[in-house]
């Protein structure tokens, strides 16, 4: 048992360095997904997620497959795209998501055609799904350097960023730089979504952040709790992942998205807080 | 605070029109107007949280920080996971800042705003599980922390009941007993009429502003009632600036 569950750690370096990569991506990710879900944003890093991969594309047929290129790549894309969403939102009467949605699917094609230009359908797998079980040491870097930088400055804005979700009158009230904190936030999780493409694939990387998310909120009922949870949540999907996709030689991303679904199914139905499981011991309870 | 012919424009259309005159340092006065008319319009202006289409808002020696502001209870996120004590303790916001830490004084003052309220023992209850009345007097209890001069309220009283409205009022009897200047927008008259010495009535233009005996008189509410009534889209430009 314990050499099913060990052993592929153990005996290879690849399965290490995954595992690694997966650890500081749940810690980065997993906190902003539970900020996306109380923001209710969970589409928008959907939507920039997918506006990463032209950016990505232009860095790969710029430089080839270099992890310099086609973050910087990402990241911009990431931002402009969030940026102008935003701003068409504001300007005309469509709804946010609506405009997020528009752009994102714009950048979608965008991102294929251009790596289809000159890469192989390898290629283009490579970017849609990552490479997980090929992470180098400039993508582990990358990962954790990004996870480093989204926990220092998630614990320096959170107070600002809790209380313009809840109550944004009150921040501007209290003079609080709510538009700042909403961009530096934003920021946070374009920077997230592009170190996870690395590991997960733009297509999947989302579901780390969202799926663990989703799921913490039926097991807290504080932030600093669910961001916990979903961290590690995130990473028990990793693991469990990367297990079944070694012994059963199946593609490790969808793996670990589909063990991150499982944990979410699990939560919906027995979480300690407002899960089906809950809500039923709780009708019972009244009516005796 | 003197406001100098102000001008106010809520998405771009004219929210209230050339408002002039004073909340005396110490007042305590209703906003009264029928909906739409830019009662909270107004109180975000005062507040800061937008800049006059035209006019002056002259805030005469009050600071953004000694203001504090009560949202309508509908702006607040309701679902978010937080309990009552945490909430209350923002009130410290302008002595803890964005970064600071809270320390064990503002924990220990946020409990006693807490019991001020009526809401001792609900301390670690998320605002979920709260009943309207029970957030209104955790807000109050926020509000009770920020210990602020001028006090802004939108519809306090809403959702709320008659025994935490009665609890609500005394503690802004209190407030005005201590000097400070309070503006409130409320829709029951009889309330107003009882409870509030000043009131200012308007109708996207000040109807009335003084004594709420006077300002509210039967005259000057069917004025009001008749200028909402002949406000419409159509005529958005500001008459008087033409």
């Amino acid at each position: 048992m314990l050499d099913l569950l060990a052993g592929p750690f153990l005996d290879y370096g690849f399965m290490r360095r995954a595992l690694v990569g997966c650890l500081a991506l749940s810690l980065g990710a997993c906190p902003l997904g539970v900020l996306l879900v109380l923001r209710r944003m969970s589409l928008v890093g959907d939507a920039m997620a997918h506006a990463i991969l032209p950016g990505a594309a232009i860095g790969f047929l710029v430089a080839g497959l270099s992890i310099v290129a086609m973050t910087i790549g990402g990241v911009v894309t990431g931002l402009t795209v969030a940026l102008l969403a935003g701003l068409v939102s504001r300007l005309t009467p469509l709804r946010e998501d609506a405009s997020f949605a528009a752009f994102y699917l714009v950048s979608l094609g965008l991102g294929v055609l251009l790596v289809s230009v000159r890469g192989s359908s390898v290629d283009l797998l490579h970017v849609l799904f990552g490479t997980v079980l090929a992470l180098d040491n400039a993508a582990l870097f990358l990962i954790a350097a990004i996870a480093s930088v989204t926990m220092l400055t998630l614990a320096l804005i959170h107070r600002a960023l809790i209380v313009e979700c809840l109550d944004p009158g009150f921040l501007r009230a209290v003079g609080g730089h709510g538009m700042l904190v909403h961009m530096l936030f934003l920021a946070l999780v374009v920077l997230n979504l592009v170190g996870g493409f690395h590991a997960l694939g733009t297509l999947m990387v989302v579901g780390i952040m969202m799926l663990p998310a989703a799921s913490a909120r039926f097991w807290s009922e504080n932030v600093a709790g669910q961001m916990a949870i979903a961290s590690l949540l995130g990473f028990a999907a990793c693991v469990t992942g990367l297990l079944f996709s070694y012994h059963h030689s199946l593609p490790a991303s969808p793996a670990i998205i589909l063990a991150a679904g499982a944990i979410y199914g699990a939560s919906v139905l027995l979480g300690r807080h407002g899960s089906l499981l809950a809500s039923a011991l709780r009708l019972r309870h009244l009516q005796h | 605070m003197r406001l100098h012919d102000l001008t106010l424009t809520y998405r771009r259309h004219p929210a209230v029109h050339h408002l002039s005159g004073r909340f005396a340092p110490g007042s305590l006065t209703a906003l009264v107007g029928p909906n739409g008319a830019g009662k909270s319009t107004l109180l975000k202006a005062i507040m800061g949280a937008m800049r006059p289409h035209s006019g002056r808002l002259e805030l005469e020696g009050i600071g953004r920080q000694d203001i504090a502001y009560l949202p309508q209870i509908a702006e607040l996120d309701r679902s978010f996971p937080i309990n009552v004590l945490d909430l209350v303790a923002l009130g410290a916001w302008r002595r803890v800042g964005m970064f600071g830490r809270l320390a064990g004084s503002h924990v220990e003052q946020a409990r006693e705003a807490i019991a001020a309220v009526g809401l001792a023992g609900f301390e670690r209850r998320v605002i979920g599980t709260l009943s309207g009345g029970q957030l209104q007097r955790a807000l109050f209890a926020r509000m009770l922390l920020q210990d602020a001069r001028l006090l802004l309220l939108d519809e306090p009283f809403a959702a709320v009941d008659a025994r935490t409205t009665r609890d609500l009022l005394a503690l802004i009897a209190r407030w005005h007993g201590e000097g400070r200047t309070i503006v409130a927008v409320l829709h029951d008259l009889e309330l107003v009429r009882a409870h509030f010495p000043e009131a200012l009535l308007i109708a996207r233009e000040p109807v009335a502003w003084g004594a709420t005996a006077s300002a509210l008189s039967p005259a000057n509410l069917l004025a009001a009632r008749r200028m909402s009534e002949a406000w419409d889209e159509a005529a958005l430009p500001c008459a008087q600036a033409a």
